[in-house]
């Protein structure tokens, strides 16, 4: 089962700073043990491009799609057994703590 | 449960959550388990009175939902694997001693509706309609919504389980304390949505026999017990909480002859048992000290005052510092008890609160300024939440006039 886990900002992180999982030990775990397929950091918003199509007419803007104070900075493509697995691989996540992390199953048309 | 039949509402007790667990353990279906389990039920209800009750009920109600289950899937082509699974399930009559690797269905069931993923008006509703088989409508009346949205949000959560992979399973270890609590939260919440003025003690009937479940189902965990007794101490006053106009009576006024005395003794048994006290162990312990009073006069005010500092300690709460207040003022004299709303009240939690003001006006009139104390029961009765608490409110205040 696959799930997109969304990485973003949150106005309000955890202010407890002890015990503060290491990115780089997170990545090395879950790749090694194959629950996670692929994922980055994301450049920052100002980098961001919004491409829209409306009555054949292409739109580009500057910026994400959706202003807000909280934003993605990453993701993470999850291979996991089961929804309770991929929280205990979020809830291992630096930014469970600095932010807060989204898991959305990939839609499967099997079903 | 929709049965008319008391024969096959008493087997319904005790199978219909047992099939549906088994039926969803099995074909992953929740609704093809809820249709199934509810078709046993109305064959049931038109066989058994013809050719007599079976000698095993449930057993027969088990067979019925299967093989309904069985001509489903066949006609839906399945996998054979599911067939061959669902042919396995038999009478399921449980062995005399559980072993202990051997996961009940219905736990698996709980702890699914249960799971924090769902909203948790969800996980009520859920457990309501798909462990208790309450029907659509009244879960909806609990809420105050209408069929056709509570039909959307139970359909919701249920889709939510099968799109994100939410297990079908106990967790265990570390992983059952962090659920635990979430699922007895549930239980609470029900029971209380059921007991609460206005509310429908059918739901806290059903929360009480949701609790003795889950307590039969984990009887290591004290947790569970504690709950189990707490709403059985709740629930034996519900007889003598209202007076004959349906006004609610203070503990101070209720008669005490009418409390249900086999619920406070079996909830005292099972506290006697339990060793390691959490909080709903505390908060039971306090409801046990009320009810086996023989008056306000002489509870056992210094053991309350005990739990409330516990439970105080545990997690900081101004409903809990209230009734803290409370109990100190009984225990150790109305000053002790201003001391303490004083304290309570001083960040402005508490601030429009009605039983905070009417906590203050019962320990000003025992301090013996009853002309402050009856104006504070006025403004008590104005703050009220009910009418028959305002009620009961401006009655305090006339009687000290």
């Amino acid at each position: 089962m696959k799930y997109m886990m969304l990485v973003c900002t949150d106005l309000e992180p955890d202010t407890d700073k002890e015990n503060e999982p290491d990115i780089d030990v997170w990545v090395a775990e879950n790749d090694a043990a194959g629950r996670r397929v692929f994922g980055n950091q994301l450049a920052p918003v100002s980098a961001a491009t919004t491409v829209r199509v409306r009555n054949g007419r292409l739109l580009v803007t500057d910026g994400p799609f959706a202003e807000t104070r909280e934003v993605i900075v990453g993701f993470d493509l999850l291979e996991c057994a089961d929804l309770d697995e991929a929280i205990e691989v979020a809830r291992a996540h630096p930014m469970a703590r600095g932010g807060r992390l989204e898991l959305r199953p990939l839609a499967d048309f099997e079903q | 449960m929709t049965t008319a039949h008391p024969a096959v509402a008493e087997a319904a007790l005790d199978a219909y959550p047992r099939i549906v667990a088994a039926l969803i353990r099995v074909t992953g279906d929740w609704t093809l388990a809820e249709d199934c389990a509810q078709d046993a039920l109305a064959a049931a209800v038109e066989r058994w009175p013809v050719d007599g009750v079976p000698g095993n009920p449930g057993g027969w109600l088990m067979t019925t939902a299967r093989n309904r289950a069985v001509d489903v899937l066949r006609r839906a082509t399945v996998e054979q694997r599911k067939l061959r699974e669902l042919a396995m399930l038999t009478d399921f009559t449980p062995p005399a001693a559980v072993q202990e690797d051997v996961v009940d269905d219905r736990l698996r069931l709980v702890f699914t509706c249960c799971h924090p993923a769902l909203a948790p008006e969800a996980q009520v509703a859920l457990t309501l309609r798909t462990i208790c088989g309450v029907p659509t409508a009244d879960v909806a009346r609990l809420f105050r919504v209408s069929e056709a949205t509570m039909t959307r949000r139970l359909t919701r959560a249920k889709t939510k389980i099968a799109q994100a992979r939410i297990p079908y399973r106990v967790p265990r270890g570390a992983a059952l304390a962090e659920r635990l609590p979430g699922v007895l939260a549930v239980l609470y919440l029900l029971f209380t949505r059921g007991y609460d003025p206005g509310g429908e003690p059918a739901f806290a009937d059903e929360a009480v026999r949701l609790a003795r479940l889950v307590h039969e189902l984990m009887p290591a965990e004290p947790e569970p017990a504690a709950l189990l007794a707490l709403f059985l101490l709740h629930h034996s006053r519900r007889a003598a909480r209202r007076d004959a106009d349906g006004r609610l009576l203070s503990l101070d006024r209720q008669d005490r002859g009418r409390w249900d005395s086999a619920a406070i003794a079996e909830a005292v048994a099972i506290l006697d048992r339990i060793r390691a006290d959490g909080p709903y162990a505390l908060q039971a312990r306090i409801a046990a000290c009320h009810a086996t009073a023989a008056s306000v006069e002489s509870t056992d005010w210094a053991r309350i005052a005990a739990c409330y500092d516990a439970l105080a300690q545990d997690e900081p709460d101004p409903v809990i510092e209230l009734n803290r207040a409370v109990a100190h003022g009984y225990a150790y004299g109305p000053a002790a008890g201003l001391d303490l709303l004083a304290r309570a009240r001083a960040d402005g939690a508490l601030d429009g609160d009605p039983y905070a003001v009417a906590t203050e006006a019962d320990l000003t009139a025992r301090g013996g300024d009853p002309a402050r104390a009856a104006a504070l029961f006025r403004a008590a009765a104005a703050l009220a939440n009910s009418e028959p608490e305002r009620l009961a409110l401006l009655e305090r205040a006339a009687e000290l006039s």
